[in-house]
């Protein structure tokens, strides 16, 4: 049932449904029905997607340890990759809708306001992940040297949630209860790491 | 800020109004709260409008109903619109305590038979960069603290808003310290720009807005507006505010509207006006520094915001 073809068939289904959150959002944009404050809307609606699905992939990848669910991985690729692109259009929304390109202005916050601070390095270091994605990096830089690459994806999941948890003005549960995943996930690698058979030279 | 007498509509007309406006739209309203179901009351602007500065439009009795943040309700903005259906904001009294004459308590409809009901329409600009215009009706403050009958020792007031934590879902979820308090140093509470707000756009104050009683100070970031007030405090010392206690390195006592003093979250030198596409710079004193620049002359804004 869990094997690599059935979750290869299930990609299709899977690509439609996360990519539909955005094209619904992009429409109810555009026709006016994203509530009083849109751009605002439109931000907070894609940044939660894109930290969700940053989650989801550290998931996958502690799922994939169970031996069933073993062929799970192969889901994780086009998971970050939406990840990617979730980042993408809230950082470009910021950009352009929140902040009509006023760069000066931009520069500023980004240096200024811990939470975008935190936002933004995540974002920059999500863009290596996402440019070494094709199987043809891989082969070009070698596994290890890849996986070294993708381990960004730690500090990248620490500070996305660490901008949500700052920016949430009281009520933290929210993004107390990402952060609490996230560090989970992350004691599981290290258990598993600590706990590895050392290869002896 | 002009008010002219035309303007000034008696508390029991306003009353009336709104019975008819209930009567002939409670259906409506009872399904769900569109702009459309107000069109007979916004048909008829010109009340508010003649207010308005040339570059502020008013915001519409949607906007201004569905975009709240009042915790007591629930932290999203659509919360207050949602949760407050079971919130009952009549029979309803405050209490007049601290440095006064004789600690009493009011009647709210004793208060408002005493004071005189106005238009004012104003600028109100959270401290989250968001800002909207809207027409409130209400009384100045003064005309209660007179009532009130403060010591000359009294420097501060206080506000405490009603704590009904089965009425107020959000007051069941200890996200600030229940219930919330603000305060005002005397002479900002005795400014005319400061009033109590019973209504907005004729109708009775809606609940997700503050019903029945509301405090509204235009020159100060939205969260010194203090909703369903119950208690008035006089104090020698300045008071315990709740946004300050909970967070005092990002907002202070003053909290007044100041595009050069930033804060950890949000630029404050810009803002959304609710509506409108591209942002706009905010103003010193959110555009009321003729009337109450004076007050602060002798304050470095840096150090008390």
């Amino acid at each position: 049932m869990f094997s690599t073809k059935n979750f290869n068939r299930s990609k299709p289904v899977l690509f439609i449904l996360i990519l539909f959150p955005s094209l619904l959002w992009a429409y109810q944009f555009v026709t006016g029905n994203l509530g009083v404050n849109p751009i605002e809307k439109l931000m907070d609606e894609l940044g939660l997607m894109a930290l969700r699905l940053i989650i989801i992939t550290l998931m996958i990848t502690t799922l994939s340890n169970i031996r069933p669910l073993k062929s799970i991985v192969v889901l994780r690729r086009m998971i970050g990759l939406f990840a990617f692109y979730y980042v993408c259009l809230h950082f470009s929304t910021y950009i352009v809708l929140d902040h009509f390109l006023d760069m000066q202005f931009i520069i500023q916050d980004i240096i200024k306001r811990p939470f975008i601070t935190f936002g933004f390095i995540s974002f920059l270091f999500l863009i290596p992940l996402a440019s070494t994605s094709t199987n043809n990096m891989i082969k070009r830089l070698g596994f290890k040297l890849w996986k070294r690459i993708h381990y960004l994806i730690y500090p990248v999941a620490i500070l996305a949630s660490m901008h949500f948890y700052v920016l949430v003005r009281a009520d933290k549960t929210e993004p107390v209860i990402y952060m609490g995943i996230i560090i989970l996930l992350l004691l599981h690698r290290i258990f598993k790491r600590l706990t590895r058979p050392q290869l002896v030279q | 800020m002009k008010i002219l007498g035309s303007e000034i509509t008696p508390y029991k007309t306003y009353l009336n109004r709104r019975k008819f406006i209930k009567g002939s739209l409670a259906s409506a309203m009872l399904a769900t709260v569109t702009s459309s179901a107000f069109a007979n009351h916004d048909s008829d602007l010109s009340i508010y409008t003649k207010n308005l500065n040339e570059n502020d439009k008013l915001n519409s009795y949607e906007e201004i109903t569905t975009y709240n943040n009042f915790y007591e309700f629930g932290t999203h903005k659509k919360h207050p619109h949602l949760n407050s259906g079971n919130f009952k904001p009549r029979p309803w009294t405050i209490k007049i305590d601290g440095l006064v004459k004789k600690p009493q308590t009011f009647d709210l409809e004793k208060i408002l038979s005493n004071v005189t009901i106005e238009d004012r329409v104003y600028r109100l600009r959270c401290v989250e960069a968001w800002s909207m215009v809207i027409p409130w009706q209400g009384f100045q403050l003064s005309e209660l603290i007179k009532m009130a009958e403060p010591l000359s020792s009294a420097k501060y007031v206080q506000f405490v808003t009603v704590f009904r934590p089965e009425e107020m879902p959000g007051q069941q979820k200890r996200t600030i310290i229940w219930p919330y308090r603000e305060g005002l140093r005397m002479d900002e509470a005795m400014n005319p720009l400061t009033i109590l707000a019973t209504g907005l756009y004729g109708h009775e104050m809606p609940n997700q807005n503050g019903a029945p009683i509301r405090l509204v100070v235009p020159w100060k970031y939205g969260f010194k507006s203090i909703k369903s007030i119950v208690e008035i405090r006089f104090l020698d010392t300045q008071p315990e505010t709740s946004w300050e206690t909970l967070a005092p390195w990002e907002y202070g006592f003053y909290a007044n509207v100041n595009p050069n003093v930033n804060h950890p979250r949000w630029s404050q030198g810009t803002e959304r006006r609710i509506g409108e596409f591209k942002r706009r710079e905010t103003l010193m004193f959110n555009g009321y520094e003729e009337e109450v620049a004076h007050l602060y002359k002798d304050l470095d804004l840096t150090k008390f915001y």
